[in-house]
């Protein structure tokens, strides 16, 4: 059950060489073998989203995946949205519309809508609510994550 | 004490954003489980999986046989500890009740601690806990609060008391009454639920003999004593450290058995111990809250006037009493009168435990509960006389002219006196801003197209600023740097921007300078943390105080140097200026004033002061909620389309901050009208222990939520004028939406209990075609 298994992560474009059991889960794997704590657990059965983190590019529940499936793909978590001191354009958002309280839902959101609006950089507001709602948030009741998504695909759309 | 005048200021009052964010949009906070500490070891516990029986036995012996298991614990190994004890109760005779933080010779309810188990890895840990068997004889079950008290142990059943409170000739006023109405109502178990789970992290630093607690929240200071009295140590040996808080909605903080053992077995087994609850675990082992039955009658006169109330209510504590003690049932008992004009009350609030997870507080305690009922007596009462549910509130609400209403009552240990208010103000505000009477208009055509729609409302009055202390230390360094050390607890609601927001007011420096320091034990003697709305009230008024006290002495020293009176001096941008263009950073008055500094000679060195804000009496937030929804005929789904939140907090420190808090308080009220419930089977095994079966609101539930900040009725029991903005949004979410989906229903009083699901609604309507 716990023979050792040699891995490489690839999380924000950096490897990480690991030596973990097969039964180990990518996000304990990227929280505990890789240091990068920023990928929170929330429910460790899918549900609540705090988790999610970015594989090939498509959102992904980190506590529902072995790390041994992700070697090699490109992992991208909540550490790797800013460049150096600059903010992503959804953090920035997420600052200036008070989207966050606690902050602990905050990673698996910011993952989430970055997926959302590279996928669709032109996403009609009005399907905005219905991607979110797959992660829960406590504390803000959502509007405020919402005014900060459209804020923030506003701001990535002028970039673009 | 200097108040500081009402309305927006220089950075009270503006919408700025939080200190806190920037680590937090990062990835880079400190969270219970991001606390790790070489040589750790991992605790899991072993649960009950049955909800009343006799142990027969416990066997660890396949768990020992697992490579890195550690050790494994029963109550025999932990007896020298004694339960965890209360905090927040007045109630005597409660004792018998406490929980041994390793279940002693009976289990009382699934999830109850029966043993744990230390391992190497978390992984082992949860292994080695599986293979505990344990043997129960099981035991009949109680579930109703309602029901007969049952047997807890040798002389003693399950109700451990009743809060009797009351005043007024009750039964002269039902002799005299035009009408009587009478209720039996309900509140469903649901709790706070915050995202980031439960997690305690300890280790004993052996060269300074201090045991150090990790991953803490709320009531630092209380935690420390209560743990330094349980293990038997002095409390400078004891420290506690907060780092970011995934949520605390009252349920986080609280002294739990797990805190316990973790410390406990950092000093037995002389290596770091950590243990991360599982969600699993959360649903049944953390706090659960507002399971309510009360059985309530009003006696009004002819013009819907209230002449009494009488309430016998049933308070599901589940299987023991935790930290809390009775203070629900005190809080509901006190603050069942809420916003109206009552000449006799009389309560008795039956405090019974049963085989289910122990419950305590969760935001807005007493009042979500006794806001439905009270809404809901106002509703049938309007409906008996034939009057409009907001003409028979407006007859019966206190008035301006009324403050300071004094009620002779007592919650909390302090006498209900109702400090400001303009609550019929309000209540028209509110009603204009909503839209009231156009809503009602378009709601009549919808109807006429087949809809079911509904309009509902609620009026609540909330408390805040519970005393009796708070102490803040603002400090300027050589940098001129400022530090606040509070006494307080984040719970992620933001007070460190409150608090710099505050400091920097008085100091005339940027609050995005200002380093905020809470929840750590080791940097200031007190504090009564953060709980009960009373952060902003408590420790923001220490903060301004301690804060004009270091401008004060910061001017006083850049008098001497810039040979200027002191009244002549101010401070902008962290800089004294005086006339005639002459200026000092408060970083060299700083330098000037530390301890080599000869002016200082004899005197307490350093540009720092300490201040105590004390209080006798709570203060008052008040409020109406408005709901306008949907029934759908199809699914039974209640959908809410509108929302006004309108709450006076006498100022606002932060707007956005509040407004925040607003919402997300709904969002949590919305949970426990529609969708939230622990739900348990007959053999008390609980139904509601993923997130699958437990449901939040999601983004997809929320309603436009608008929110109306009322600053007319400023505290005048603090400098600030604050009155505390936490639970205002949670409050009357259940007693509106109640009300709504009557009026949808067509059909007054349908709603007697929450939540209010689906099929319930299905069957309603239904009965209605």
């Amino acid at each position: 059950m716990d023979e050792l298994h040699d891995i490489t992560l690839v999380i924000n474009q950096r490897p990480y060489h690991i030596r973990v059991p097969a039964r180990r889960t990518l996000a304990d794997a990227i929280r505990e073998e890789c240091g990068l704590t920023g990928t929170h657990l929330g429910c460790e059965h899918g549900i609540c989203g705090a988790c999610t983190v970015l594989l090939d590019g498509q959102p992904i529940r980190a506590c529902l995946m072995l790390a041994v499936q992700a070697a090699g793909r490109a992992l991208r978590t909540v550490e790797g949205l800013a460049q150096g001191e600059a903010l992503h354009p959804l953090q920035q958002a997420f600052i200036d519309h008070h989207a966050l309280q606690c902050g602990y839902c905050t990673p698996g959101f910011l993952m989430l809508a970055a997926a959302m609006l590279e996928q669709d950089p032109d996403m009609p507001e009005a399907a905005m609510p219905e991607a979110l709602a797959a992660n829960l948030c406590r504390c803000t009741g959502y509007q405020n994550i919402l005014a900060a998504v459209r804020a923030a695909a506003a701001v990535l759309r002028g970039a673009a | 004490m200097t108040a500081l005048p009402p309305g927006p200021r220089r950075v009270v009052g503006q919408p700025v954003t939080r200190l806190e964010d920037a680590p937090l949009v990062r990835g880079r906070g400190l969270f219970a489980a991001d606390v790790c500490f070489p040589r750790q070891l991992h605790m899991r516990v072993v649960r009950a999986q049955v909800a009343h029986g006799r142990i027969l036995g416990i066997d660890t012996t396949a768990a020992r046989a697992l490579p890195g298991f550690v050790a494994a614990w029963t109550h025999d190994d932990v007896r020298d500890i004694p339960p965890i004890p209360f905090r927040a109760t007045k109630v005597g005779g409660l004792e018998p009740y406490c929980q041994p933080i390793l279940a002693r010779d009976r289990v009382r309810y699934v999830g109850e601690p029966v043993a744990v188990v230390f391992a190497e890895d978390a992984y082992v840990a949860e292994d080695a806990a599986d293979l505990v068997a344990v043997t129960i004889a099981p035991l009949p079950p109680l579930l109703d609060a309602a029901a007969p008290p049952g047997d807890f142990g040798p002389g003693l059943h399950t109700e451990p008391t009743v809060v009797r409170k009351g005043y007024g000739d009750v039964e002269a006023a039902f002799r005299a009454a035009h009408a009587v109405v009478a209720l039996d109502l309900s509140i469903g178990r649901h709790s706070g639920v915050p995202l980031e789970t439960r997690g305690a992290i300890a280790r004993h630093d052996r060269a300074l003999d201090v045991l150090e607690l990790h991953g803490t929240a709320k009531k630092q200071h209380w935690n420390r004593d209560e743990i330094a009295r349980l293990l038997g140590r002095p409390p400078q040996g004891v420290q506690l450290f907060e780092g970011h808080v995934g949520g605390g909605f009252g349920v986080r903080g609280e002294l739990y058995p797990e805190d316990l053992l973790v410390c406990l077995a950092a000093l037995r087994l002389d290596r770091p111990v950590k243990w991360i609850e599982d969600r699993r675990e959360h649903l049944m082992a953390t706090n659960h809250s507002r399971q309510q039955r009360h059985q309530i009658r009003a006696a009004v006169d002819a013009e819907g006037r209230l002449l009494a109330i009488d309430d016998t209510f049933f308070h599901d504590q589940g299987a023991y009493v935790r930290t809390h003690g009775a203070r629900i049932v005190d809080l509901a008992a006190g603050m069942l009168p809420g916003p109206y004009r009552l000449p006799a009350y009389r309560v008795a609030g039956h405090f019974r435990l049963t085989n289910k997870t122990p419950a305590a507080t969760y935001r807005a305690p007493g009042r979500y509960e006794t806001t439905f009922v009270r809404e809901r007596l106002m509703d049938a009462i309007a409906e008996r006389l034939g009057l409009d549910p907001i003409e028979l509130r407006r007859r019966n609400l206190v008035a301006a002219a009324e403050m300071p209403f004094a009620r002779p009552l007592d919650t909390l240990g302090t006498d209900v006196v109702l400090d400001s208010g303009d609550y019929a103000g309000l209540l028209d505000r509110a009603l204009a801003r909503f839209g009231w009477d156009a809503a009602q208009a378009a709601l009549a055509t919808r109807r006429q197209a087949g809809e079911c729609v509904g309009l509902g409302l609620a009026f609540f009055v909330e408390k805040s600023g519970l005393g009796p202390s708070d102490g803040v230390r603002v400090s300027i360094d050589a940098s001129g740097g400022v530090e606040i050390v509070s006494g307080a607890a984040s719970v992620g609601q933001g007070i460190d921007t409150v608090l710099a927001q505050i400091a920097a007011e008085a100091l005339g420096v940027r609050y995005d300078r200002i380093r905020v320091v809470r929840g750590r034990t080791d940097r200031i003697e007190f504090g009564n943390g953060a709980h009960a709305s009373r952060v902003t009230v408590m420790s923001g008024s220490a903060t301004w105080q301690a804060a004009l006290a270091v401008r004060a002495m910061a001017l006083a020293t850049a008098a001497a140097f810039m040979q200027a009176p002191a009244e002549a001096l101010d401070i902008v941008d962290g800089v004294v200026v005086g006339p005639g263009g002459a200026s000092m950073t408060l970083a060299e008055v700083a330098r000037q004033m530390g301890p080599n500094a000869a002016r200082m000679a004899g005197q307490t060195p350093g540009l720092t002061a300490e201040r105590w804000f004390w209080s006798s009496h709570m203060t008052y937030p008040y409020g109406v909620h408005l709901a306008q929804l949907r029934l759908d005929r199809l699914t039974g789904e209640v959908r809410v389309e509108r929302y006004l939140i309108a709450n006076d907090i006498g100022r606002a420190v932060n707007p956005m901050l509040v407004e925040g808090q607003l919402v997300g308080g709904f969002a949590q009220g919305l949970g426990g009208a529609l969708l939230e419930e622990f739900r348990y089977d007959a053999q008390g095994q609980p139904l509601s222990t993923t997130f699958a079966d437990y449901l939040l609101p999601t983004l997809a539930e929320m309603p436009e939520v608008d929110v109306l900040i009322a600053e007319d009725a400023p505290s005048p029991l603090n400098p600030l004028g604050v009155k505390g903005a936490g639970e205002g949004g949670t409050n009357a979410v259940g007693a509106a939406i109640a009300a709504a989906v009557d009026d949808a229903l067509r059909r007054p009083g349908a709603v007697t209990a929450l939540p209010i699901l689906p099929q319930q609604v299905a069957a309603w309507l239904a009965g209605d075609r």
